[in-house]
This record gives C-alpha cells, sequence and structure tokens, in this order.
C-alpha cells in the first residue's frame, strides 16, 4: 500500500460520488508497481489474474473462431471445397470445445469477475488469492491438453462427446481432449469457491447482501452452479475414458453399457453449464443499464432473486435435450415443464431492464448500446427457447440449426455482447485509458447487424430440416448459408475493431480518470488503474447500490474520437 | 425435394399439428417482442440524455407488477405445455393396424424392410394416406431418423428398439435425414421417403425378386439356429414355450414381473441370464455376435406372429 496515489477525499460511501478530476492517470497502480514475467506469473493480486485469464481466453477465441470461419467459409456450397468431411468434424469440434469451456464459461466470470468483484464489494482481494493464481495455471494446464489433442490430429466427436461413437467408434483423440476439460473443470471449481467465500467474507462494512450490486448476486449464483455442477462433468468425462481406455461396458451396448445414461450425465452438467455462461452476462447488464440511463434499477429483489431462480431451475431441465432420444415420453413431460418455468425468471430479469429505463437519462455510450443489443438477441433467444421446449416441435426442430440459432442467440447475442459491454465499462478502470468511443459505438452496431444476419437465417434453415453437423448438405439450402457466412464476415470485423483500439488504447488512449461514468459501484471509488490493494481505505457503505439520479444531468467522460 | 422454399412441405397429419403450434409460438414471440422491444425505444427516444421528459418520481419497484409479469408468464407457458404435451403423446404413441417396417441404421446408411419381405437402402416406398409404423435399431452409434417434411424425428439407439409413426398425405418424394452427428459420413446418410398412391405402391411391393417375409424369415431362423430345439413342446430341456407370450405379464425368477415387449425378447435372444422366467434354470447361451440386428428383428416378428396364437396346452 506504499506509495500509492491519494485517496479521494470522499469515499466513504456509495452513495457519495469522489470528486472528478478528469483526466488523471494514477501513475502508481497494479500494473506499474512490479513489473517483468516473473512478477505477472507469480502474480496473487485479483486484477492482473484477470488479466492473465483475459490474455488466454482470447488465444482460444481466436482459434475456435478460426474454425467457425473456415465452416463458414466451406459452407457456401453444398458440395465439399475446402476441407474433408473428416476434418469438417475436427473443425466443429474444436470450435464447440474451446468456445464452451475455454471462452464462455470462463469469460465474465475470470476476468470481469476476478478483477471487479473484490472492487465491488470494497475487498483488497479475493478469499484465497493464491488459490486464485493456481486456478489460472490449472486452466492453461487443461487449454494445453485441448491444444496439445489438437495438434495430434484433433478430435471428431462434437463437444457432445455422444457414446458409444466418443468411446468405441471415434478414431481421434478423444482421451486427451477429455482429459483437458477435466483438467479445465477444475479450474471452474476453484474460482466458484473462492468468489463464494469473497462474497460471504469480504464484503466491506455495510454492503448488506441486499446491497450488493446485481453483478455480484449473479456471480454468486454462478458459482454455485460451477462447485454443484463440474464435478458431474469430470465424472462423465473420466467415464468416457475408463471406456474408450480399458473397455470397461458403461456406455456401449455391445460392452453391456447404455448410450443414453452418458446422456443424462453430461446434459445434467451442460445444462446448468448454459446458466454459467449467461447469468454472469445478465450481472454485467444490470451494471451498464443502470448506469447508463442514470436510474437505480427497477425491482432490485426481483431481478436478484432470479438469478437464484435460475440457478435452482437450471439444474432441473437437462432432460430437453433428450426429447427424442428414446427418454420415457412421461419424463419428457416433466423436462418439458420445468423448461417452460425458467424462462419465467429470465422474462423478469428482461422486464425489469426495461422498466429501468422509464423515467431515466439514457446515455448511448459503447457499454449501453451492447446492453441494449443484449436484451434484443436475448429476448429473440430466450423466445426460440420456448419453441424447444414444446416437446411436439421439439422433436422437429431438435439438433437442427433451429437449436444452433437459438443457444448462439443466448450465447454469442447474449453473453459475448455481454462480455464485450462489460469489458468496454470496465476498461477505464482495468487500463486507466479511455477507448475511442466513436469507434466502440461502430463495433457494437456492426457486431449487432452482422450477428443478425448469420443466425437469423439459421432459424428458418432449421425449420426447413437442416440437420447441424452437416459437411454436405442438399442444394436447396444453400441461399441460408450464403446469408450466413456473408453475416458472419461482417461480426468478424465487430471482433476486431475493439481487439485493435483496445491494444491502441492501453497506451495511447487518453487517461480516463477514477469515475468516467460517474457511476456508483465501490470499483469507481478508487483511482484507475487502481493501486495494488485496490482502496487507500476500506469503504463503508450506507446506502442501497444504484443511487443514480436521471434528473441531474451529467456529462460521461467519453474519448472523443 | 431440391426446389428453394421459405417452409418445409406439410406432408403427413402431424405436419400440420406440429406447424399449428409452431405458429402459435411465433405469435407469441412477435407478441413478446412487442411488448419489450417498443417500450425500449419509445423510452429511448423519450427519456434520452438531454431531453425534456418528465423524471420526477421515479419507481424503483412494484410488487403487483413484478407480480404480474411473473405470474402472466407462468400460465401460458403452463397453457403451452399441455398443448405440446398432447401433441408429443400423440406422435409418441404406436398406431395400431400400421404398415410394419424395420430398420437398421449404421454408419452411413440406412438399411430398411417391409414386412413382406422387401428390403431397401437409404429409400423408403409408402402408400399415401396409410400409417406406417418403423421399429428401428442402430448397429454401431447413435443415429437419427428424420423426415422434415413429416415433422418426425427419432433417435436410433444400439441396443434397443425406438419407434416412429406417420401418415403421408401428399404424394411426393422427401428428404431422410440422419440428425444425430454418427461419424465422418453423417452428412451422407441420408436417403428420400418416396409417398405413393396405393395402388403404385402395390405394384412397386409385388415388383422385382420374389421375398421372403419377415415373420417367414423369422420362423426359419427359429428353426435353423436351433431355438425350436429347445422352445418347443416335444423338447427334452425344461424351457418356456413362445406361442401366446407377446406383450403378455412374465413372472421372473427374482420374483418381479417383466413384460414380454420387443425389447424384452430382443434381452433374452442376446443376453439371456439377465432375466430368467421363474421356474426355469438359466441354461440358454447367449446369441450375441451369432445373429444380425435384421435377424433378430425377424425373429422377433415370428416370436410376435406365435406370440399372437393360443399357447398350446401341454
Amino acid at each position: 500500500m506504499n506509495g500509492t496515489t491519494p485517496a479521494p477525499e470522499t469515499m466513504k460511501s456509495a452513495t457519495e460520488l469522489v470528486v472528478e478530476r478528469p483526466g488523471e492517470f494514477a501513475r502508481e497502480n497494479y500494473l506499474s508497481i512490479h513489473r517483468g514475467v516473473r512478477a505477472w506469473l507469480l502474480t496473487k493480486d485479483h486484477k492482473r489474474i484477470g488479466l492473465l485469464y483475459l490474455g488466454t481466453i482470447l488465444i482460444f477465441f481466436l482459434i475456435a473462431s478460426v474454425a467457425a470461419a473456415l465452416m463458414r467459409i466451406e459452407l457456401l456450397t453444398p458440395q465439399p471445397k475446402l476441407v474433408t468431411s473428416e476434418t469438417y468434424n475436427k473443425l466443429f469440434t474444436i470450435h464447440g470445445v474451446l468456445m464452451v469451456w475455454f471462452f464462455l464459461i470462463p469469460s465474465i466470470p475470470t476476468v470481469l469477475g476476478n478483477f471487479v468483484l473484490p472492487m465491488m464489494i470494497g475487498a483488497r482481494d479475493v478469499a484465497f488469492p493464491k488459490l486464485n493464481l493456481m486456478s489460472w495455471y490449472i486452466f492453461v494446464a487443461g487449454g494445453a491438453l485441448a491444444l496439445w489433442s489438437l495438434i495430434r490430429g484433433g478430435v471428431d466427436t462434437g463437444w457432445t462427446f455422444y457414446t458409444p461413437y466418443s468411446t468405441t467408434y471415434a478414431n481421434t483423440h478423444v482421451i486427451s481432449m477429455a482429459a483437458g476439460v477435466f483438467v479445465a473443470g477444475f479450474s471452474t471449481i476453484v474460482t466458484g469457491i473462492n468468489f463464494i467465500v469473497t462474497t460471504h467474507k469480504m464484503r466491506a462494512p455495510g454492503l448488506t447482501w441486499f446491497r450488493l450490486p446485481l453483478f455480484v448476486w449473479s456471480l454468486y449464483a454462478t458459482s454455485l452452479i460451477m462447485v454443484l455442477a463440474t464435478p458431474v462433468l469430470a465424472i462423465t468425462l473420466a467415464l468416457i475414458s475408463v471406456e474408450r481406455f480399458w473397455g470397461v461396458g458403461i456406455f456401449d451396448p455391445k460392452l453391456g453399457g447404455d448410450p443414453v445414461l452418458f446422456q443424462h450425465l453430461f446434459w445434467f452438467y451442460s445444462h446448468p453449464a448454459v446458466y454459467i455462461m449467461i447469468l454472469p452476462g445478465m450481472g454485467v447488464i444490470s451494471e451498464l443499464i443502470t448506469c447508463f440511463s442514470r436510474k437505480r434499477i427497477y425491482g432490485y429483489a426481483w431481478v436478484g432473486s432470479a438469478s437464484m431462480a435460475i440457478a435452482i431451475l437450471g439444474f432441473m431441465v437437462w432432460g430437453h435435450h433428450m426429447f427424442v432420444s428414446s427418454q420415457s415420453v412421461y419424463a419428457g413431460m416433466i423436462f418439458s415443464i420445468l423448461s417452460f418455468l425458467v424462462a419465467v425468471p429470465s422474462g423478469i430479469k428482461v422486464f425489469n431492464w426495461t422498466a429501468t429505463l422509464h423515467k431515466g437519462s439514457i446515455h448511448f455510450a459503447t457499454p449501453m448500446l451492447y446492453a441494449l443489443g443484449f436484451i434484443g438477441l436475448f429476448t429473440i433467444g430466450g423466445l426460440t427457447g420456448l419453441f424447444l421446449a414444446a416437446l411436439a416441435v421439439d422433436v422437429h426442430v431438435h439438433d437442427t440449426y433451429f437449436v444452433i440459432a437459438h443457444f448462439h442467440y443466448i450465447m454469442v447475442g447474449g453473453m459475448v455482447m455481454a462480455f464485450m459491454g462489460g469489458l468496454h465499462y470496465w476498461w477505464p478502470k482495468i487500463s486507466g485509458r479511455l477507448y475511442p468511443e466513436f469507434a466502440g459505438k461502430l463495433a457494437a452496431m456492426i457486431t449487432f447487424i452482422g450477428f443478425n444476419l448469420t443466425f437469423f437465417p439459421q432459424f428458418i434453415l432449421g425449420y426447413l430440416g437442416q440437420p447441424r453437423r452437416y459437411h454436405i448438405y442438399p442444394p436447396e439450402f444453400q441461399i441460408f448459408h450464403v446469408l450466413s457466412t456473408a453475416g458472419a464476415s461482417v461480426l468478424g470485423i465487430g471482433y476486431l475493431m475493439p481487439l485493435i483500439y483496445f491494444i491502441w488504447s492501453w497506451r495511447r488512449g487518453r487517461a480516463a480518470g477514477p469515475n468516467p461514468w460517474r457511476a456508483t459501484g465501490l470499483e469507481w471509488q478508487t483511482s484507475s488503474p487502481p493501486p495494488e490493494h485496490n482502496f487507500e481505505q476500506t469503504p463503508i457503505v450506507t446506502g442501497p447500490p444504484y443511487s443514480y439520479s436521471a434528473e441531474k444531468d451529467v456529462d460521461l467522460n467519453l474519448a472523443s474520437i | 425435394m431440391d426446389q428453394f422454399r421459405l417452409f418445409p412441405p406439410q406432408a403427413s397429419t402431424s405436419s400440420h399439428e406440429v406447424d399449428a403450434l409452431f405458429f402459435a409460438l411465433t405469435l407469441i414471440s412477435l407478441f413478446f417482442m412487442a411488448i419489450i422491444f417498443l417500450p425500449i425505444i419509445f423510452f429511448s427516444v423519450k427519456y434520452r440524455r438531454g431531453s425534456s421528459a418528465d423524471r420526477s418520481n421515479p419507481s424503483s419497484g412494484s410488487f403487483w407488477v413484478e407480480s404480474g409479469w411473473t405470474i402472466g408468464p407462468i400460465f401460458l407457458s403452463l397453457g403451452l405445455f399441455a398443448w405440446s404435451a398432447l401433441a408429443y403423446f400423440r406422435l409418441e404413441r404406436r398406431p395400431a393396424n400400421a404398415i410394419e417396417v424395420q430398420v437398421v441404421g449404421k454408419q452411413w446408411m440406412w438399411k430398411l424392410q417391409h414386412a413382406e419381405g422387401k428390403r431397401e437402402i437409404n429409400e423408403l416406398h409408402v402408400p399415401v394416406n396409410s400409417t406406417v409404423a418403423m421399429t428401428m435399431t442402430s448397429q454401431d452409434v447413435i443415429h437419427s431418423f428424420f423426415v422434415p417434411a413429416f415433422r418426425v424425428k427419432q433417435d436410433v439407439v444400439p441396443g434397443r428398439y425406438t419407434g416412429i409413426w406417420f401418415k403421408p398425405t401428399r404424394t411426393g418424394e422427401y428428404h431422410i435425414f440422419c440428425a444425430q452427428y454418427c461419424g465422418t459420413q453423417h452428412s451422407q446418410m441420408v436417403g428420400r421417403v418416396v409417398v405413393m398412391e396405393p395402388q403404385a405402391y402395390e405394384n412397386w411391393l409385388k415388383s422385382g425378386e420374389p421375398t421372403e417375409s419377415i415373420v417367414l424369415a423369422g420362423e426359419r431362423l427359429f428353426h435353423d439356429r436351433g431355438c425350436s430345439g429347445c422352445h418347443s413342446p416335444n423338447s427334452q430341456f425344461h424351457a418356456p414355450l413362445l406361442q401366446g407370450l407377446y406383450r403378455k405379464p412374465v413372472p421372473l425368477a427374482d420374483g418381479t414381473m417383466a413384460t414380454a415387449n420387443d425389447e424384452y425378447l430382443r434381452d433374452s435372444i442376446l443376453q439371456p441370464a439377465k432375466q430368467i422366467t421363474a421356474g426355469y434354470a438359466n441354461i440358454m447361451p447367449s446369441f450375441t455376435g451369432h445373429l444380425s440386428e435384421e435377424e433378430i428383428m425377424q425373429l422377433i416378428a415370428y416370436l410376435k406372429y406365435i406370440g399372437n396364437q393360443p399357447p398350446p396346452s401341454q
């Protein structure tokens, strides 16, 4: 804590704003205090660990995106032009495995969560800083195993590893890939435990549970799922390896096993995992909507409870992935009704975000554009989820592009938009500098347009009957694939732009000052970039979160370009 | 089959039922999009920063408003659930008196056999306006039989029998897809259903080489593979008789009951020790590896045939 910037005088409560001194860059901060590779690799600072994660998941995001790009190019024509069927199958497996386990699941919790969770609750760090660093090393080890299976020739089972194909018939590197996911799962568990304990034990004085920012609530709900569901994935992957390596009959009927058992185990984890991917995104959106409409959130307790309801109900709907698997008709009905019910808390959130805009003073800064884009795309993704919960319709659209479109609306339209929105929102805190605002807005809009062009045609394609994971397809579907590929090119530009201007702004951006958004969260009550231990004095909280006032007009500190 | 369209052809009775539900869901989705997106656009204009709109006394929540948008969707989803579940129940209930087709999926083709014995690969000929019921299994990995024009799909799982049925309402040719990823040539495990006028179908059935019906093939296997050596009234071994057995309850040695359905018969042939009939010794050898999936289906068709006859008096 030596030698950091003097604390702003008014860092007493969440309700009092910092006296703003625009353009001040904190020279002594968590980045400048220790230099060199060694300092980074042995850091116990949650902020640096967040950045380590950011760099790591970006590498996986890039590899998985290249796989998607190759698929989209290949699908321009009904007949193969670019790759063989074997390679195509490996491409969608790489895309799925890396995106799900090495980008989406860790993205918001490990990058934004690690960076801001302790600051949001007024803590110096997470509860177990060494464990936090260990989780990154475990993640890197898992990622290395995944990359190693890729280099050796890849895997062609799809990210779902369905048996008995994965255990008996696939001739690819299933065990090492499964091992990679298995190991990465432990990093998720460790992060989850760390966040739960941090939220329970490290809150600043006065920060009661119902004064917590909603992002903290959503991370808490996510952490519960991480800790409870991930072990089931570990068991399932271990069983696959046991059957594949030693021929112990668990899933292959030729060995006396049951292939559908695998699906139950897999989705018992993987459906809650969908909520690991989306809940933190919802938390980010609550932060953005309030800040940029200068309003207290509408229905705080309902939005927070909805996160918990989703986390709990999410454990009881796995069978909706199995309506045509030969699961019992009656089981299908139970899973269907529960799946309809899990849509209700998601709806509550969307309604409350909309109501928050009422009587606000809305600033259309880049993070807000991402947040509004999120609401639009998540709403469409959520509503198309009802089609999949509806048994008779699901029979038709199951395993078609309709499902692909639906979950990309949630995962990319929802989660990635939220991640980008959150990254722009906290970037001034992370880097101490502003990204170029005009380029930011442009990228947000390009992403939104490109995304819809990519995935909306896939709803039509799916209802027409185009199955997923098809390398070769009937010629009458071509027009929709061409539209989709055109959209993906636009989407690619929308993702590349932030990469370029973030890197540029890291050194060249205008200094942001402690609180460019005039936001009320505790993380904005300290200098940017923050000092190593976040706060000069532990903040004391005296009121509820989001004490914004729309009646006072404020100037946000936006970069002019 | 290969023309551009925005909506798939409706060629079976269930296609109309599924599409009606689909359109209802689409309307409901448009309704929700309207009540979410229109206020967002309206507020974005009215309450944009610097506008002169009245911002006094903002509300940060109301119990009644929250309850309204919680309970309303709950009732709506219960209604949608009931509708979709009823339609699903009809899709899953196999009607009686259907044209029977046996299907075996393998990497990467569909092998089909009609009850009359006619075999097809990646093609299925059926008459219009008749109910067709298929019994399916896989000899390797999980596949999924999918005919978009009929709105039906069912996974084809190794080690068990699954069923699918449809009643085509329009003649023509329609895609068959494998919908469950099954390996390298998954996207080539495709075929077509040819829906024909009943007379044309009869002619097609009789065309080509004369074939042995599935039941006759099963009967031949029953004798050739030695089943009849034990399972007959004159046998010197103590084995259960199979006449009159099909779909009947069977008391097992462990005191539980089983029903003699296709799945039970299949298990009894391949893993006889799994379920021993009460009063009999565990002496039957397993036929795993000695019978192909098609042969097991033929045997079961024969057992079903004699299973509907009255049991002989001993």
